[in-house]
Order: structure tokens, then C-alpha cells, then sequence
């Protein structure tokens, strides 16, 4: 008989990095595809251009800085496939590949690479592209033909078919279109317990509660849902602000997280100058995430009152 | 090096007042949209600041202690307010381009800052060099950063466009790009390990030699003992 003595933990799960990323690119397949049949080559060269670069930068990187190499655990991928899906369809390639680059090197790997970063890769690197070439990060096209997004129409007060936002035939970027296609997508996270629903739900919840109270627009039924099913909040609610790097560990604050995002969110989209704010709604609120992980500590059980301090208490704080 | 170049090597490389020290970071940032910008401002700044160092260490032995500051204070202001006039009649186009950042030169912490770590404690003449050195430091470093942001937001060089329209990434002449090149150029003055006052080489005790990062630079080496000082 033989004793094995070591450290904690000794049960491990069977969750590594690599099989979670896998299960993202997986459930984003869906909205991929639609994507792609919606919008033809230009957005499966866009996504393809995306992804690879994201690899490759990751890639020259870490080998430029003799650091170890963590192409393999998939993060790059997802980022990757997540700037693409954010991207509108016929934009020229070499933006992706800018945004893919500004990703991985200035948001994730100069913070420390893979878990250390303070903020979406992706959704920051979409917001550099939005503010430095509006010109083509707002050009949306189906068919060749310039449209105007839904959310777009319905603040000009146009006229809006909720069936087409909701299967995806609309202006969009490529992967934002189809709310049907990311459900699915969400579904399977969610089954395989990838994500939890406290952040989406309370993020969706707290946009339509500030909707109902700040847009003016009654009970509207029609009007809510394309808001919500409209943009980038579906994307962004189940794939984006779900990122385990950048959202709350503890229950209480996924909830405050969402909470927040949701009526940053309402905030930009009603008074705004854009149609859409999901984007920045989701990196504003990354930056708040370790105060409000400071603040929703769970207490040990027998502990006490919960204590809150910004002071260091011995050790890392 | 004598005492005087030696306070101009210190403001320009040692204790560079942007990228070492970290000071008058709101005109750093600000102003520092095109070459031409931040030359403008490093420039003004640094008249500002020779004048008031010599001003201040004059004044050294009249000012009472406990009202150093508010008397600074007193002695910038007129200076700035001297100097704005002087662009409002003589280079207009300066004074329009850097707008209230030039009243701002009074709260600057760079003039300030030598004002009562240097000038009030050293003679006029080594307090006019220092002067010199620290605002030729900053001017070098606001016109480098804005000759990357230049390039990269609005694809000019001193205002020759190179770059068209469609490239310009135009992030960079905006607040975040600012960020974006300060940290870079302070980052890559970091790993050039140009000599500075927080660049410091670590003391080691290094027993192997074939493992250290140095090896063959390494000043201990020839000794033979492997840094046993």
C-alpha cells in the first residue's frame, strides 16, 4: 500500500481552459453559420481573417517574448471568432486584423495573457475600431445594399419586422444578427453549465426594466422586444459579459454585474447618439468588477458580520 | 561632465520629466495631438520654467519658509500670464492651438516641482540649467509623443500628409491614444534600460555566472569572485 502525500486540491474537475474555449467556439457556431449564409464570403473571409490573426498574434508574441506558449488553450480562438462575429460584413479585411492584433498584444497579453486581463479583449477591440474608423465600422450592407440597422430604424422611428430580427434577416454586424441562432448557441453553454444564467438574465431584465421606465414608450410590447432581440445585446449578454476573466466570481456580484451593464446599457441606447451601446455598456463595467468583487465577499460561515475595508489585511488582499 | 551639463544630462535622460518622473502629465496628454503641438507646449513650458527657477532662486533668501508655496504660485502666474501675452502678439497660431493649457502652466507640477525641490535651494545659475535641462526633457518627450500620434491618428509628419484618409487610425489623436503612446514609449525607455533615476541596476547575488541574464556584460564578471562584494 502506498501513501501519496500532497497539497490541496486533491479532487480536481475535469474543466480545463482548452475544453471550455471549445465549448464557446461550439456554441457560437450557430450564429457563425447564419452569419455566413446571411452575408456571403466577405464575412467568412472576415471571420477566417480574424481568428487567425488573433492565433498568430498570440503566437508571435508570446515567442517574441520568450513567454510560454498558451496558443493551444484556445482563448486566441474565441477572441478571435468574437471580433469577427462584431465585425459589419463588408468591412476591409485588414481592420479585423488590426482589431485581432489590438486585442491579444495591448488588451490581454500586456496585462499578463490569459486571466489577467481587466477587460474584454474582444469588446475592447471593437471599440477601438468603432471610435478610429467609423466610417467603415458602421457601414452595414445586406445583399450589397447599404441598410440601416434595426435598432437604427426603430430610434428614427421607422417601421420594423420583429419575426426578421428575431430569425436574422436584418443590417447587422455578422454575428449580432440572429437572436435565434445565439439562443442555441447560449442554450448549450448553459447545459453544459459553460455559463450561468444570473449574468445574462439579470443584464436582460435590468435593460428592460430601465427601458420601461426611461423610454417613454408606454407598454409597448413590440418595441421592448426588438430592443432587446435587436444589436448586440444578445451577443453581448450571453458571450460577452459571461467571460470568465473579466465578470464577478461570486453570485451576488454576477447579479450587480448585470444589473449594471443592463442599465449602462438603457442609458446609451436612449439617450445616446448611437444606436448601440452594448459594446461599451460590457468594458465600462469589467473595469468596475473588482470593487464589486470587494463588495459581495461572501462571509464565511461562523464569521460574523461582514467586515468591508479597501485596506490590505496581511498578504494579498 | 561639470555641475552644469550635468543638471542638463539630468533633466534631458536621468530624471526625464515625462517619462521618468511621470510629471505634467495633463499637457502630456492633452496637448501632444501633433509634433507640432507638443513641441509648442514643451517649448513654453520650458520658458516658463528658466525663467522661474532663476526668479525663485533669487528670491531664495527673501521668501519665509512656511509661505514658499503661495509665493511660487505668485511668481509662476506672472510668468505665465508674461509668456501668454508674448504668444497673443508674437505667434498667434500657437497661443489658439494650445488654448487654456497655457494658464495651466501655473498649476504644472513640473515648475512647481523644481521650483521647490531645486531652485529654492540652489544658486541662480545652476537653478537656470536645470531649468534648461527639465524643459528640454519635457519638450523631447511631448514631441515624441506627438510625432507617433501624429502619424498613426492624422498620417502626417509635421503636417505633410503621408498616410491617406482611410487609414488614420484615429483613436490616437484622441485621449486614449495619448495613453497608448506614453505607456508605449515609456515602456520601450524601460526595456532600453536607458539610464534613469527609477532604471536602477539590481545588485545580485549571482553565484553562476553562465545563468544570469547579463553574462558578458556584466561588470562583476573579471573578478572572478562572481559578485561577492
Amino acid at each position: 500500500m502506498t501513501f501519496h502525500v500532497s497539497s490541496s486540491p486533491h479532487v480536481r474537475g475535469v474543466e480545463t481552459t482548452s475544453r471550455i474555449m471549445f465549448d464557446v467556439v461550439i456554441a457560437l457556431l450557430p450564429t457563425t453559420l447564419w452569419g455566413i449564409y446571411w452575408f456571403g464570403l466577405n464575412a467568412f473571409l472576415v471571420i477566417v481573417a480574424s481568428v487567425a490573426s488573433a492565433v498568430l498574434a498570440e503566437y508571435l508574441y508570446e515567442k517574441l517574448m520568450k513567454k510560454k506558449l498558451t496558443v493551444r488553450d484556445g482563448s486566441a480562438i474565441v477572441t478571435g471568432l468574437l471580433i469577427g462575429l462584431n465585425m459589419p460584413p463588408e468591412v476591409p479585411l485588414w481592420i479585423p486584423i488590426l482589431g485581432s492584433f489590438f486585442a491579444i498584444i495591448v488588451v490581454k497579453q500586456l496585462y499578463g495573457g490569459i486571466g489577467q486581463n481587466f477587460m474584454n479583449p474582444a469588446l475592447a477591440a471593437r471599440c477601438f475600431l468603432v471610435i478610429s474608423f467609423a466610417k467603415y465600422m458602421t457601414n452595414f450592407t445586406v445583399d450589397a445594399v447599404s441598410t440601416a440597422t434595426p435598432l437604427y430604424v426603430i430610434k428614427t422611428g421607422g417601421e420594423f419586422d420583429l419575426l426578421d430580427m428575431f430569425i436574422g434577416r436584418c443590417g447587422g454586424t455578422i454575428g449580432e444578427v440572429s437572436a435565434l441562432a445565439i439562443l442555441i448557441g447560449a442554450a448549450y453553454l448553459l447545459v453544459r453549465r459553460v455559463i450561468s444564467v444570473r449574468i445574462p438574465l439579470s443584464y436582460i431584465l435590468s435593460f428592460l426594466v430601465f427601458e420601461l421606465i426611461f423610454s417613454g414608450r408606454g407598454l409597448d410590447a413590440e418595441y421592448y422586444l426588438a430592443q432587446i432581440f435587436g444589436g448586440g445585446l444578445m451577443i453581448g449578454a450571453w458571450f460577452m459579459a459571461t467571460d470568465y476573466v473579466t465578470s464577478p466570481i461570486t453570485k451576488v456580484g454576477q447579479i450587480v454585474y448585470g444589473i449594471i451593464i443592463g442599465v449602462l446599457t438603457g442609458i446609451f441606447r436612449i439617450y445616446g447618439n448611437s444606436a448601440e451601446g452594448v459594446s461599451f455598456a460590457i468594458i465600462i463595467t469589467n473595469l468596475l468588477v473588482p470593487f464589486i468583487e470587494k463588495f459581495t465577499q461572501p462571509v464565511p460561515f461562523g464569521m460574523g458580520r461582514k467586515q468591508f475595508s479597501f485596506e490590505k489585511k496581511g498578504g494579498k488582499a | 561632465m561639470n555641475k552644469y551639463t550635468e543638471r542638463i544630462y539630468n533633466g534631458v535622460v536621468k530624471e526625464n520629466p515625462t517619462f521618468v518622473m511621470m510629471l505634467g502629465m495633463c499637457p502630456t496628454l492633452a496637448v501632444t495631438s501633433s509634433a507640432f503641438n507638443g513641441f509648442g507646449m514643451g517649448m513654453t513650458t520650458m520658458v516658463v520654467l528658466v525663467m522661474s527657477n532663476l526668479v525663485i532662486s533669487l528670491l531664495r533668501n527673501v521668501i519665509p519658509d512656511r509661505v514658499r508655496i503661495p509665493a511660487y504660485i505668485v511668481v509662476v502666474a506672472t510668468l505665465v500670464t508674461i509668456v501668454q501675452l508674448l504668444l497673443q502678439a508674437y505667434i498667434p497660431v500657437l497661443n489658439e492651438l494650445l488654448g487654456i493649457y497655457i494658464p495651466l502652466i501655473v498649476v504644472n507640477c513640473i515648475i512647481l516641482g523644481r521650483a521647490e525641490a531645486y531652485a529654492g535651494k540652489h544658486s541662480p545659475v545652476l537653478s537656470v540649467m536645470d531649468g534648461i535641462g527639465m524643459g528640454l526633457g519635457f519638450t523631447i518627450g511631448l514631441t515624441a509623443i506627438g510625432v507617433f500620434r501624429e502619424i498613426l491618428g492624422s498620417g502626417s509628419v509635421l503636417g505633410y500628409q503621408i498616410i491617406p484618409e482611410d487609414y488614420h487610425i484615429s483613436i490616437f489623436v484622441m485621449a486614449p491614444g495619448a495613453f497608448f503612446v506614453l505607456a508605449m514609449l515609456t515602456a520601450l525607455q524601460n526595456k532600453l534600460k536607458a539610464p534613469s533615476a527609477t532604471n536602477t541596476e539590481e545588485k545580485k547575488d549571482c553565484a553562476d555566472c553562465s545563468a544570469c541574464a547579463l553574462s558578458g556584460n556584466c561588470t562583476r564578471m573579471n573578478s572572478g569572485k562572481g559578485g561577492d562584494e
